[in-house]
């Protein structure tokens, strides 16, 4: 088993805060409207439902490969034109892309998810569309993820990597 | 009002994907950030109980923002199951049906089973799998991967990075094992 070595770089958040200036309070406004709307999204495109999820883990349709497909391509191609012409932040930054290194985590810990996402119908982002739309016992999913989160914290560094 | 009659109903993929999809530029030029939700989970985590654990030792008040989008997906949520509900029965494709049916299914009403996510099955097995050993692995199992569908699907793939291609696939795989393996069994547990 490798250990994992505690330096600051793996310890980096995956969805990093890569702005340099510091933000006021309000300005995290910004980011409950943008949850907002992805919260409708995923509501309206139905991404939420347990049942699509169950479509797509039996190739019955082909919804929720669109949906994850086009995603993945316009994120592609924005990222693509962000790069090409430099384009800047609001406050004027570059914009910072942090490389996921590969680590064997990835696949133990995606494989794991994976089993998890069939039986709850959901990934993380959903939980929280779940619960909003009034599906109130997921609530109790959410707090099991979030305790799953801190056992894998709690038995890092003995987890090969 | 028609606009609103036509966004209650489903939205199909080739709307809500891209829509999706500039959810990473809209974020990365909004304030830099990259997008990722699980991270919420190891943010909520690091406030409330970090205990010493050096993972959980970061200064999560930087990240704060991932918690207001997640709190913003959770609005969003409501107010669609408020005012933006479909107007038309849900509709699941046939085979789908027929195959949840052989497992035990009834209820194909809502964009939840019935017979799975209701409060009354909190403290039965089904409440034990269903919530609790399945939101587990979502959670142990996203933060060893270093990311969900959003963090590795949508941002790393968006960033052309092959270890993320590796973790979507394992994804992939656990999901079809877990519906086609061992869902079949878990069904005649409860």
């Amino acid at each position: 088993m490798q250990h994992v070595q505690e330096s600051t770089e793996s310890l980096v958040c995956d969805a990093p805060n890569n702005m340099k200036k510091t933000e006021s309070w309000t300005a995290n406004l910004n980011y409950v409207v943008v949850g907002v709307l992805f919260g409708i999204v995923f509501v309206k495109a139905e991404i939420i439902s347990w049942f699509r999820i169950q479509e797509m883990f039996r190739l019955q349709s082909f919804h929720m490969y669109g949906v994850i497909g086009s995603a993945i391509l316009v994120g592609m191609l924005s990222v693509w034109l962000i790069r090409k012409y430099n384009i800047k932040t609001l406050s004027g930054e570059e914009v910072t892309f942090r490389p996921k290194p590969f680590n064997r985590g990835q696949i133990y810990g995606g494989l794991l998810f994976g089993l998890g996402w069939a039986i709850t119908g959901a990934c993380p982002g959903p939980l929280f569309a779940q619960i909003g739309s009034g599906y109130v016992v997921v609530l109790t999913t959410l707090l099991s993820a979030i305790a799953g989160t801190w056992v894998y914290g709690y038995f890092r560094h003995r987890l090969p990597h | 009002m028609e606009f609103i009659e036509l966004i209650r109903k489903p939205w199909p993929w080739y709307v809500a994907g891209p829509l999706i999809g500039l959810t990473v530029p809209a974020l990365l030029l909004i304030g830099n950030k990259s997008f990722g939700i699980s991270s919420s989970l190891r943010h909520i985590c690091a406030a409330c109980l970090p205990a010493n654990i050096p993972f959980f030792q970061y200064n999560w008040r930087k990240e704060v923002w991932n918690l207001f989008f997640v709190a913003g997906i959770t609005i969003g949520g409501m107010l669609s199951a408020q005012f933006l509900t479909n107007p038309n029965a849900f509709q699941l494709s046939a085979a789908t049906v027929t195959d949840l049916r052989a497992l035990g299914i009834r209820d194909f009403s809502g964009l939840m089973p019935a017979d799975l996510f209701d409060p009354a099955y909190l403290f039965t097995l089904k409440g034990l799998l269903f919530f609790v050993l399945g939101g587990f692995l979502v959670g142990f199992g996203t933060r060893w991967a270093g990311g969900c569908t959003s963090g590795h699907a949508i941002m790393g793939l968006s960033t052309l990075q092959w270890p993320s291609l590796v973790a979507t696939a394992c994804f992939m795989i656990g999901g079809f094992a877990m519906t086609h393996l061992i869902l079949p069994y878990l069904m005649t547990l409860i």
